[in-house]
């Protein structure tokens, strides 16, 4: 593992830029290829409203994948990641138009775990039309 | 209606093992849109000290979940409602990252079950063993089979 990072070079308050991920349908409908979860609240409205849903929602894993974009680009080794978790708070409802849904997504070292190890432990935001979408969103990196 | 108590605890057999392909890894970042090269150039992967390809971190849960699904969502026994299956919280541990060549295999136990306002919440843990038998990555997945009154918002 090669993270780019090194655990000397940040301390706690260092910050991850914000990025924003655009999510439309059409990346659902990838989404549920690639990864193999078919579940209808994800592509088919009628479903969606029929099960109590707002519209069709986008997987909680899409949104927490590109979460995890955000930590493995900055510390520069998707296998860097140690732990990592999420809560999914709110859906992410994506409307079907050509503009889809926003999620803002960003990080900061809430605080360094072990001088030895080189580990951090970054805090998450991430939101989507004002609202949180993950709750509790931290992972454990190993930093250079 | 809440889930069996009884069932919290029970492991399922190790799953048939799920071989891990380039273009699979490829295509799974790809609907991420994620661009890295350590996801399609085994060069770029190996200088980053990896033998192949590297998943994205999030990849592994497609094969817990379905390991999951195949043996815990769909076991009759349980009688968990999927179409009113949200996900709730999801958590990993990882050893090292999923790569291509991998034959994985899936141990899934169910961790906890709790009934929240009507909505039962599932907790199942994925473990994720390579071909030698050495750990890859821990799964811990929380689904919640809402309620078929409640507003998506009051059951999280």
């Amino acid at each position: 593992m090669t993270a780019k990072i090194s655990y000397d070079s940040v301390e706690v308050g260092t910050e991850v830029p914000v990025r924003e991920f655009r999510v439309n349908r059409a990346d659902l409908v990838r989404y549920a290829g690639a990864s193999g979860d078919f579940n209808p609240i994800h592509w088919n409205e009628k479903f969606a409203k029929e099960v109590g849903l707002p519209d069709v929602i986008a997987h909680g894993a899409y949104t927490m994948a590109e979460a995890a974009r955000v930590v493995s680009d900055w510390a520069g080794d998707p296998g860097a990641l140690v732990e990592y978790g999420v809560r999914f708070t709110r859906p992410v409802v994506v409307p079907n138009d050509d503009k889809g849904a926003v999620v803002e997504i960003g990080a900061k070292v809430a605080a360094k775990l072990d001088d030895e190890a080189r580990t951090v432990r970054l805090d998450i935001t991430a939101t989507s039309a004002g609202q949180k979408v993950l709750g509790r969103a931290r992972a454990v990196v190993r930093l250079a | 209606m809440a889930l069996d108590q009884s069932f919290v605890g029970r492991s399922y057999p190790p799953t048939a093992p799920y071989e891990v392909g380039r273009e699979k890894i490829r295509e799974f970042a790809e609907s991420l849109g994620d661009t890295n090269p350590v996801h399609t150039d085994p060069e770029a992967a190996r200088a980053l000290g990896y033998p192949d390809v590297i998943a994205p971190p999030t990849f592994v849960f497609t094969i817990t979940f379905k390991a999951a699904g195949k043996q815990v969502i769909e076991d009759p026994q349980l009688g968990l409602d999927y179409s009113r299956v949200v996900h709730g919280d999801q958590r990993f541990e990882y050893t090292r990252p999923v790569r291509a060549g991998d034959r994985l295999t899936v141990t899934s136990t169910i961790d906890s079950i709790k009934s929240l306002a009507g909505n039962d919440i599932l907790s199942v843990r994925g473990e994720v063993h390579d071909e030698s038998g050495d750990h890859v990555a821990t799964s811990f997945t929380t689904l919640v089979a809402r309620a078929a009154d409640a507003e998506v918002e009051e059951s999280r």
